[in-house]
């Protein structure tokens, strides 16, 4: 076996904790580049995954040590089809996100950057994580660096957005934890070997009897809260308004994607036939279905541009959710697309709020107007961001929304049908805003002297950009790594299904 | 070494801890009535005592090395792991209390060197009552204890606040250890006798489990006990008592006296009530109702010493969590007790740096901004309150973990929910206090600029911080430990247990590991 193989994943959650540390052994006003150069190197360390990475081979790059043995805790780390993109997004967002906060975070630079580097470690681990202790570990563990940057560097309410936004979390993930135990000791108690192993555990989960309802519950909480999911989603758009750029790019980028993945790998195969009994079924695809139009119709009403986008994030996630539920080929593909997407489009427009907000200090919608004669480079950029997350063909939003529409189309036509609104309304709140910002008459004095976009502001947003045209228009190498997993994942979940339906 | 405790010798090797610090306390105390007027007095009785603390943890080492047991039913005391870990608590609560005290007398002008003395006692007493095997000798610790912590907790004879905690503490006080004494007489009527294997026995083949007469006992007995642990509803003297108190005692009662009371309530229970019934519900009561209320109180307070008595008082909830899990319980306990003593001793320890005069009086926001000037202190404060709320990383997390793994293992899932969404609502008075540490700026430049610590305060609390972090990442030899000291503690081998909370811990599985050794 290659060395890489074995090597990368601890490498890569280790490094940035390195880094983070190494950024105290240099002057304050240094710290950014190094921080650049540790996520630079990150990104460089996980990209070989791309080509390495065997489509059919299930889980790989796996590492398996002792942590806490008493318990049966392993440091268990593994990658397959859906956390290879997970991955990838994240080593890609966090350069970006250095480099977006270049000129914005002013003060206390040193500890912005150390905690980004941290949170990184942190997403990643809870994407490679294969024992249900480690993941639980690695999914707190990342909400401190998210609360200090968002309670540290945010805007005029960035206590309460940060408080909420930890104890939103931190309630949901407290009684996952209750709902890991019970596994644990259900298996336990079965087999008399005690662990937190994965593949262990799922196996053990067959069996739970009555109990397993309310353990998913517990799972369905967490990760509801974390994608969110309506009506649990009201942390998000105050963490959004008030996080800084980069805070709101690996947000949505990154974190959101948590509670999708959650369920992907966790809720969906330990739990299959309560995930897919008529009940949640119903309550799931119903709420994604309202989070995807009402996501959409509070959009519309934002005098705010970050709140627009925290509100899009919402219909945007209601997608994933539809589409993982129908549980379909297409749409399992196309929901792991639309993470992809989301992160990209929705990373790439905090970027342009950042970069608008810092132009204007104020984000406001009617603030703007014009922006097209003045700053045509970053109206461009704006424009088609704007419309790969509408979802218009030729960027990748067209690929994944359609994806999931098709595919749950074949599951729930009714749900589909009205999903599909979802892209018009999409349009109703992201093209007014982008006429009001960037069309429109020049008419307020302020905006007539605005710098276009900076050579470190191209190279933020270049790479977003190549990427949307890229998965729009060839999104090949992306569904083919990704279809072996999201067969395997609907292998797991159905045959419990059609048992569920006799 | 199996001791034989009929005969002398070995009944003085199985009591030479206690014998050791009771020769080493007197000595301190000979010292301080010679020398008791210069700074210098105090310091020299500071480090008397803390080699003091060092020589008694050798001798607990030794009898622990050597596997030291009892032949057939312990009398009078019990020599077995539990006795020995905690043995080790509190006389580590005690040495962290003092280095923290070292300057902190001086500062306030306290130069009274009784307080190294009584500290001694105090923790003599903990020692009985964590190893008492006979009701008799629990109250005599705890009475020891008590009197002792009476007098610290109103040592600034010249604040009227610590007259007030101290004469609360007092009455209040006297009336649990009435109550505890009177349970203990009815339960000496019910069985016929006061040792605690004994009563085990008498009440699983006598019969007696559901008589009133044991049943009453056993009842004044946990309002005894919950009085000295805190737990609502008789948990209305400690924020007074730890308000008035110095700053380091406070954190010495809401760990040590506390731990005390814990460890001699789970020898009680485990080894005794076994098969009595009820009491389980009793605790589990009490359990809920100090998590809650322990909490919600803690969420309405400005002033962080109250508040962190308040949380005290949660904490006391989540241990008697434990104390109703049974099985793997008392192994919780001990883990829990190490993370949380830490983190609460270094915890009242910043908050003695920051307070000049009066530390009951600095309240949130009064950290404002200390990340910018005293960036060290901020972080070690926010570990403390992060490990106190039990995230991951953290000793605290491991240790509620554990709790966690008790409760649902032993059935107890309802409880183990409260517990956790209490541990959220105590979110909302821990994260304030890091909050206005880091995102709240100063209210004025020299805002911090009291706040210092001497060398060995900074290296304790490095220490003490370091442990917190480091029981968080590699808890494995700790809870390797907790595991074998708390399956020591088990119901006489005579008997055939039942009660499903007391089977996991087997006498062979307690002996085993301690001759394995």
């Amino acid at each position: 076996m290659n060395s890489y193989d074995v090597w990368v994943l601890p490498v890569l959650l280790a490094w940035p904790l390195v880094g983070a540390a190494l950024l105290y052994l240099v002057p304050a006003s240094r710290a950014k580049v190094l921080a650049l150069v540790v996520s630079l190197i990150e990104f460089g360390i996980s990209v070989p995954l791309w080509w390495r990475f065997v489509p059919a081979g299930g889980m790989q790059f796996g590492v398996n040590w002792n942590w806490i043995p008493t318990w049966g805790i392993q440091f268990h780390l593994a990658l397959d089809g859906i956390s290879l993109f997970m991955v990838l997004l994240t080593t890609f967002l966090v350069p970006l996100s250095v480099l977006g906060s270049w000129t914005y975070i002013t003060k206390r630079e040193r500890g912005f950057y150390a905690l980004l580097l941290v949170l990184t470690t942190g997403m990643l681990g809870v994407f490679v994580s294969l024992d249900l202790f480690l993941f639980y570990v690695m999914w707190e563990v990342m909400l401190i660096p998210m609360y200090f940057i968002i309670g540290i560097w945010g805007g005029e309410n960035r206590i309460y957005a940060a408080i909420k936004f930890f104890i939103y979390t931190f309630l949901g993930s407290l009684l996952m934890l209750v709902a890991i135990l019970g596994l644990y000791l259900h298996a336990a108690k079965t087999t008399g070997q005690y662990s937190f192993d994965y593949d262990f555990l799922l196996q053990r989960s067959a069996d739970l009897g009555p109990v397993a309802f309310w353990f998913f519950a517990a799972f369905f909480l967490a990760f509801a809260i974390k994608v969110p999911m309506f009506p649990l989603h009201t942390w998000l758009p105050d963490a959004h308004v008030e996080a800084p750029t980069a805070g709101s790019v690996i947000l949505a980028g990154v974190l959101l994607k948590m509670g999708t993945y959650g369920f992907l790998r966790f809720a969906l195969p330990f739990f299959p036939q309560i995930a897919m009994s008529k009940t949640v079924v119903a309550v799931v695809v119903t709420l994604s279905v309202v989070g995807i139009i009402y996501g959409g119709l509070v959009a519309m009403v934002q005098p705010d541009f970050k709140k627009l986008v925290a509100y899009s994030s919402v219909a945007h996630l209601g997608f994933v959710m539809l589409g993982i539920w129908a549980l379909t080929l297409q749409s399992v593909q196309g929901a792991l697309l639309v993470m992809i997407n989301h992160g990209i489009s929705t990373g790439a427009l905090f970027f342009l709020a950042g970069m608008l907000y810092e132009r204007r200090h104020t984000r406001l919608l009617d603030a703007f107007g014009g922006l097209a004669r003045v700053v045509p480079l970053l109206a461009a950029a704006l424009t088609i961001v704007s419309l790969s997350s509408v979802g218009l063909p030729g960027t990748n939003g067209f690929v994944g929304e359609f994806l999931i529409l098709i595919g749950a189309f074949k599951t729930y036509p009714v749900a589909a049908i009205i999903s599909t609104t979802g892209v018009i309304v999409a349009a109703m709140y992201l093209l007014p805003a982008l006429q009001k910002i960037i069309y429109n008459p020049l008419a307020k004095p302020e905006n007539q002297k605005l710098l276009d976009l900076s050579p470190r502001e191209l190279i933020v947003l270049l790479p977003l950009l190549a990427a949307i045209i890229w998965i729009g228009v060839y999104p090949r190498p992306f569904l083919s790594r990704m279809e072996p997993a999201a067969q395997h994942l609907i292998q797991t979940v159905t045959p419990a299904t059609t048992a569920a339906a006799r | 070494m199996s001791l034989d405790l009929s005969n002398y010798a070995d009944l003085m090797r199985a009591l030479s801890p206690e014998s050791v610090l009771t020769i080493l306390a007197l000595l301190v105390l000979l010292i301080v009535a010679w020398r008791h007027r210069t700074v210098t007095d105090l310091r020299i009785a500071g480090w008397v005592t803390l080699v003091s603390i060092g020589i008694t943890a050798a001798v607990v080492w030794w009898l622990w090395w050597n596997s030291a047991t009892v032949e057939g039913v312990a009398q009078m005391i019990a020599v077995d792991d539990f006795r020995f870990v905690t043995d080790w608590i509190f006389l580590g609560a005690a040495a962290l209390t003092v280095l923290f005290s070292l300057r902190y007398l001086e500062r306030e002008q306290l130069l009274a060197p009784e307080y190294y003395p009584l500290l001694l006692f105090a923790v003599l007493g903990m020692m009985l009552m964590g190893g008492g095997e006979d009701l008799m000798v629990i109250f005599l610790g705890l009475e020891l204890m008590s009197i002792s912590v009476y007098v610290l907790a109103g040592f600034n004879r010249r604040s009227p606040r610590a007259a007030e905690a101290a004469l609360k503490y007092f009455l209040l006080g006297a009336f649990a250890s009435a109550f505890l004494l009177y349970g203990m007489a009815l339960i000496y009527g019910a069985t016929g006798t006061t040792n605690l294997s004994f009563i085990g026995v008498q009440v699983q083949t006598l019969g007696v489990a559901h008589l009133p007469l044991l049943l009453v006992g056993i009842g004044l007995l946990l309002v005894g006990f919950g009085f000295k642990v805190a737990a609502v509803p008789f948990h209305m003297w400690a924020p007074d008592v730890y308000d008035g108190a110095p700053t380091p005692i406070t954190g010495f009662m809401a760990t040590g006296v506390k731990a005390a009371a814990f460890a001699a309530l789970f020898r009680v229970v485990i080894e005794s009530l076994g098969a009595a019934g009820s009491w389980h519900v009793i605790i589990a009561g009490l359990a809920v109702a100090t998590m809650i209320g322990g909490n919600l109180v803690a969420l309405a307070q400005r002033s962080v010493k109250r508040m962190l008595a308040y949380s005290s008082v949660a904490h006391a909830g989540y241990l008697l969590v434990a104390v109703v899990s049974g099985g793997s319980g008392s192994a919780a306990f001990i883990f829990y007790l190490v993370a949380y003593g830490i983190t609460t001793i270094a915890a009242f320890a910043l908050l003695a740096a920051k307070g000049k005069g009066g530390e009951s009086d600095v309240r949130v926001d009064d950290l404002s901004g200390l990340s910018t000037s005293r960036p060290w202190l901020a972080l070690a404060l926010t570990v403390c309150m992060l490990s106190l709320l039990g995230f991951p990383g953290t000793a605290g997390f491991m240790g509620k973990w554990y709790i966690l793994v008790s409760a649902v293992g032993g059935g107890h899932a309802g409880l183990a929910i409260i517990l956790v969404l209490t541990s959220v609502a105590s979110a909302g008075y821990y994260l304030p206090v890091v909050m206005a540490m880091y995102m709240k700026p100063a209210s004025h430049a020299e805002a911090h600029a009291s706040m210092v610590f001497d060398g060995v305060g900074r290296a304790t609390l490095a220490v003490a911080v370091a442990a917190i972090l480091w029981f968080g990442i590699a808890p494995g030899q700790l809870f390797d430990l907790s595991k074998t000291s708390g399956a020591s503690l088990h119901a006489a081998p005579a008997m055939a247990m039942d009660s499903p909370t007391s089977t996991p811990t087997t006498t062979a599985s307690g002996t085993g590991a301690t001759t394995a050794r």
